[in-house]
């Protein structure tokens, strides 16, 4: 019974954890030995956005059960947030860690609320309807951002809404010393580019800290019961409603943090950037990670976002062999032999544990 | 049957007959004494308030009566069958009780208190628990995390506790594994706690159904065709379990059975239904010489020809 206090979950949530840490350690190595060319140096801190936005995704996908179609909205939201956050205190605080952890922890609060205002309605759907609605809602905080013009003076943050295509950054009504942030559909432009691979991994990690953490604790069994069988969770006590709604906040606040250290990784980014193909190709890697699994999601997300990359030298077949590679990895992870083979392997390993166990 | 158990009675003054000379009696003697508004509860109950009490309850679907005018009080310690044929609207009762449906009239007072305006979940904090008849667990989950989720609102620390991993989450956690196990050892599931529910057998998943369902800790238990699926030895274990859940635990179940000889066996009120209106209340002993019941199962030409 002793063994008890480090279940095999927990092992299996250190497991990636460590290897998380590992591969943080290896590649800073390699950087900083120059081991890694420009475009490779600048894929680093997208990765590890985009792993954030997979574990978190497949928080509401795998763990909850809801097909989420607009998880890039809520990076958008984070992303435009944290950029604002960042660049009108350039001159309060100087020190760009700070700013950069500021900036994303703006993101993770204002996507959250974002999250929780479209999760009342959006919960009570389920299904198809859920990720149709979902994706709607995407839509909608992109074309919203689209319309932002944002600008900072020393009398403080200036924010309009150019619905009708009329307005331009001089109706912000500047001082002398005042800059625009957010130009509209041209997006935020002159960033200072604050985001480093550092910021990145510790994310990553805080990322796993609470989704594992959660997953295994009577909140997150409470998530998967909802998942599972809503009539029986119901029937054993659990509120559906403030289960859904959260790991629905929780998936949409890792979702804004990653969208802030995205945003500031870039001089100029555009909102139509966080566009339907952005959540789809998020959803691509959590499906092929496999649903409700964090360590797949990670290795998924790197492997998927370095592939077209590896896949340069074939130019023009490029996005085909990419194709080819999604339909095989998915045939062969959802094939039954192999499945069966897993399973009767898995079974075996669990017997001889247990006659272990015995002989002991 | 005998011809003599068949003699016409009057179903309200059947309850509180004491027949000692039926078959089965001399196994349990149980007293009905009649409460408040035409029901009755074991003697030994009768001086604390009911812990469940119908009145006048009932629930249309467009225009069919589901059920209609369904009086019930249970004691606090009973174990009440509810009996009749397919269709006769068992497991509605049951979704009306745990508010999966709203009643369109009546009342439900739970330990005295209405529970109009609960939901499912609150029913069941307030202190109904139940199982359902096409078995609902989490099949993916593991057999303990089943129990666990049982245990779900007996645990008290919020996501920010467990997502940093504070002293009162692993406090809570350890205690709440320790009685999940206990739950699982009154089952004999104990074995199989690390195993999918999923790919436990037929009998071990109701089993460990009615686990999960103590382990929200009620004051009434619901157990819908606890015995369906079983071959005679389980039901014959589980009808002790039953009994010694309610010895131990000194709270109310209320089951719904299609296996008479579990429910004349352990059951100490019956009430039957038909076309969602009771039929008839007693005690086995009334209830197997009812002819209205015997009429409701068997047909009006099947009742003659006994």
């Amino acid at each position: 019974m002793k063994k008890l206090s480090i279940s095999k979950g927990t092992r299996s949530d250190l497991l990636t954890c460590a290897g998380v840490i590992l591969a943080f350690v290896v590649v800073s190595a390699l950087k900083a030995n120059g081991g890694l060319n420009r475009s490779q140096a600048g894929m680093l801190v997208p990765v590890c956005c985009y792993i954030v936005m997979a574990v978190s995704l497949n928080l509401t996908v795998g763990i909850l059960g809801d097909l989420s179609l607009g998880h890039a909205g809520f990076m958008s939201v984070g992303a435009f947030t944290g950029i604002i956050t960042a660049m009108s205190l350039a001159e309060k605080i100087p020190s760009a860690p700070l700013r950069l952890a500021l900036a994303m922890v703006v993101g993770a609060v204002f996507a959250a609320v974002i999250g929780f205002l479209i999760g009342i309605p959006v919960l009570r759907l389920s299904g198809d309807y859920l990720a149709i609605v979902t994706l709607a809602f995407g839509e909608i905080i992109k074309e919203l951002i689209t319309c932002l013009l944002v600008g900072v003076d020393e009398r403080g943050l200036h924010v309009i809404f150019n619905f009708n295509g009329s307005r331009n950054a001089n109706d912000l009504n500047l001082g002398a010393a005042g800059r625009v942030i957010v130009k509209g559909a041209q997006g935020a432009t002159g960033t200072q580019t604050i985001a480093t691979f550092t910021a990145g991994f510790i994310l990553i990690m805080i990322t796993l800290v609470v989704v594992q953490n959660l997953i295994r604790s009577r909140q997150g069994r409470a998530i998967m019961a909802v998942r599972d069988n809503r009539i029986a969770a119901e029937a054993v006590g659990i509120s559906v409603t403030r289960y859904k709604m959260m790991a629905f906040v929780t998936s949409a606040a890792l979702a804004g943090a990653a969208g802030a250290l995205f945003g500031l990784n870039y001089s100029n980014l555009a909102a139509t950037k966080f566009d339907f193909n952005t959540s789809i190709l998020v959803l691509v890697f959590v499906v092929l990670g496999g649903l409700g699994n964090i360590r797949g999601s990670i290795i998924a997300t790197v492997v998927l976002y370095i592939l077209p990359e590896a896949l340069r030298g074939f130019a023009n077949y490029r996005m085909l062999i990419y194709a080819v590679v999604l339909i095989v990895v998915m045939l062969t992870t959802n094939n039954p032999v192999i499945k069966s083979y897993r399973d009767q392997w898995q079974q075996k390993l669990r017997r001889e544990k247990g006659r272990e166990a015995n002989a002991a | 049957m005998t011809a003599n158990s068949l003699r016409v009675l009057n179903p309200q003054s059947a309850w509180a007959a004491e027949d000692s000379a039926a078959p089965g009696a001399e196994k349990k003697k149980t007293k009905l004494v009649p409460v408040v508004r035409t029901s009755y509860l074991p003697e030994r109950d009768a001086d604390k308030t009911p812990i469940l009490e119908c009145i006048d309850l009932g629930i249309s679907f467009g225009g069919l009566k589901a059920v209609d005018n369904f009086n019930l009080a249970l004691g606090r310690t009973e174990i009440a069958g509810l009996i009749g044929p397919n269709g006769a609207g068992k497991t509605t009762i049951f979704n009306l009780l745990t508010k999966v449906y709203q009643p369109t009239h009546g009342t439900i007072l739970l330990d005295g208190k209405d529970i109009a305006y609960s939901s499912t979940e609150q029913v069941n904090r307030a202190g109904i628990a139940r199982t359902f008849q096409n078995i609902r667990l989490f099949h993916n989950q593991s057999v303990l995390d089943n129990v666990l989720i049982g245990l779900h609102n007996e645990m008290h620390y919020t996501m920010a506790e467990a997502v940093l991993r504070m002293p009162r989450y692993w406090k809570a956690e350890k205690v709440a594994r320790e009685r999940a196990m206990e739950y699982l050892s009154l089952f004999h599931l104990e074995e199989h706690a690390d195993e999918p529910a999923g790919s436990l057998p037929y009998g071990a998943q109701r089993r460990l159904e009615i686990a999960r369902a103590l382990a929200t800790n009620p004051s009434l238990l619901l157990l819908d065709e606890p015995a369906a699926g079983m071959n005679p030895s389980e039901t014959a274990e589980l009808m002790e379990n039953i009994v010694r859940i309610r010895d131990t635990f000194q709270i109310a179940i209320l089951l719904i059975e299609h296996d008479m000889n579990l429910v004349m066996n352990i059951c100490e009120g019956i009430a039957v239904l038909n076309f969602g209106r009771i039929i008839a209340k007693g005690t086995p002993d009334d209830i197997r010489a009812n002819p209205a019941v015997i009429e409701a199962y068997l047909g009006r030409k099947g009742a003659q020809k006994l």
